[in-house]
């Protein structure tokens, strides 16, 4: 049967073959991270990421591609080499090393405790 | 759009005889995350062989994705009307977009665009079977957005509770643009469906056209072996081939009836006594020859990929920056 690919119907008998020359790295450019605010006011989300030219096709791109359908009033993209990560298995750096409780709301349950205790010593100090 | 994970007799063959060595307490730890529910990001520890098993799985599936626009794609320029025309444009840019997110997710594994890109266009790589059959009435569009994506939502339903984050979260996405697709698709349908005696006669051509191929589209039979156990204890695999087509045919069977076409198999019938669907052996010697090669397209839709990749490449490198670096995505 004929194709139904007008590109096919039209096509050179070269378009057949593989190019002689496979892509080559960055071919299809460097990466960005995607970011989208879905309301004003809100935090910039992760969404993914992209291969782009610059930084100005990236935004336009990072529009197709995120910003068809999800609500999105802004977008941010940044190039991902240009980012500074912690590795997910040097997660304890983000434990307390020791008790720091002084600086939780929790450090300070026992509060009322005292105040019953001594409730005696309560009595207006005497000039 | 995309079918299940298929495992060729080579991969299993394979399996065994390239065996990574994996620390066994790191891959317990490993497998107790997975159970727990936990997702595994892109830095995090993995083994060898998931790491393959992914890359194959999430690259196939963005291959389908650029592939599977091809077919609709060609009745862009010959749509019944302006809004069909307009609804048919957003779904294949919706197609080209997935692969895109795909792509992206499958480049967190270390494997770069470049190199799926030129896998899909030798033929190392394969893409869902179906696109390999012609569109040829706009009939078949219809089919094709109504069916086929809903076996594609029904896989990437199922998939979307996996184990890899960065291809939870493409699918999550493409999941939910794929509801419009199904919506126009039924529309499409149902319209062709309630039209004159050429429309419905052109829709049942087409529905008996595209029924073998969708019978396809989950794959052959898993045979139970402990490579699939491993597979679906690792949630890479979260259903077998037959428990998808299975719910794929209760969704769709009786809606198809409902419309009055009939589906050209003698002997699919729901089984009261099991609860399963019967059907008719789909000829997996032809699903086989098709993917290995051999179907009414393949060349054809190789040729576009070719096509566009060479005819683009001096876009490409003049808009190309001398500074840019690759980083492998980070999510």
């Amino acid at each position: 049967m004929a194709s139904l690919d007008p590109r096919i119907r039209r096509a050179e008998p070269e378009l057949w073959q593989l190019p002689e020359r496979p892509l080559q790295p960055l071919e299809h450019w460097q990466t960005y991270e995607v970011f989208t605010l879905r309301t004003r006011g809100g935090h910039a989300q992760h969404v993914g990421s992209l291969h782009a030219p610059d930084d100005e096709m990236a935004l336009v791109l990072a529009k197709e591609q995120f910003a068809r359908r999800s609500p999105c009033v802004a977008i941010w993209v940044v190039p991902t080499s240009a980012i500074l990560w912690t590795r997910p298995e040097d997660e304890d750096l983000f434990q307390p090393a020791t008790d720091k409780s002084y600086r939780e709301p929790q450090g300070y349950l026992h509060t009322r405790e005292r105040l019953e205790k001594y409730r005696d010593r309560l009595k207006p100090i005497d000039p | 759009m995309y079918g299940n994970l298929t495992l060729r007799p080579e991969d299993i063959e394979n399996w065994g005889k390239k065996v990574h060595e994996e620390d066994p307490e790191k891959l317990a730890e490993f497998e107790a995350r997975i159970a727990r529910g936990e997702k595994i990001e892109p830095q995090d520890w993995m083994p060898f062989e998931y790491r393959r098993q992914l890359i194959r799985l999430i690259e196939q599936h963005a291959h389908s994705e650029i592939i599977g626009a091809l077919p609709e794609g060609t009745w862009i320029t010959r749509a019944p009307n302006f809004r069909r025309k307009l609804a048919l444009m957003a779904k294949v840019q919706d197609e080209v977009g997935h692969a895109q997110l795909l792509y992206s997710a499958a480049e967190t594994l270390g494997k770069s665009r470049e190199a799926m890109i030129n896998d899909l266009l030798s033929g190392k790589s394969k893409y869902s079977n179906i696109f390999n059959y012609p569109a040829k009435t706009w009939a078949d569009t219809a089919i094709i957005a109504w069916l086929v994506d809903a076996g594609a939502i029904i896989n990437q339903t199922t998939n979307s509770k996996g184990s890899y984050g960065p291809y939870v979260r493409a699918l999550e996405r493409i999941c939910w643009e794929e509801s419009f697709h199904l919506k126009y698709g039924y529309d499409s349908v149902v319209y062709l469906a309630t039209g004159t005696p050429r429309q419905r006669a052109m829709l049942q051509d087409a529905l008996n056209r595209w029924w073998k191929p969708i019978m396809h589209f989950f794959g052959p039979p898993d045979n139970q072996s402990v490579h699939t156990e491993k597979l679906l204890k690792w949630k890479v695999k979260l259903a077998t081939n037959d428990e998808m087509r299975q719910q794929f045919l209760d969704m769709y069977v009786p809606k198809i009836w409902e419309l009055g076409l009939s589906i050209p198999d003698p002997n699919l019938r729901k089984n009261p006594e099991t609860g399963r669907w019967e059907y008719s052996d789909p000829d997996w010697d032809e699903f086989w020859r098709v993917i290995n090669g051999d179907g009414p397209c393949n060349k054809e839709r190789l040729a576009v990929r070719r096509f566009a990749e060479e005819r683009g490449r001096w876009v490409r490198e003049a808009l190309r920056s001398p500074q840019a670096r690759y980083v492998t995505p980070l999510a």
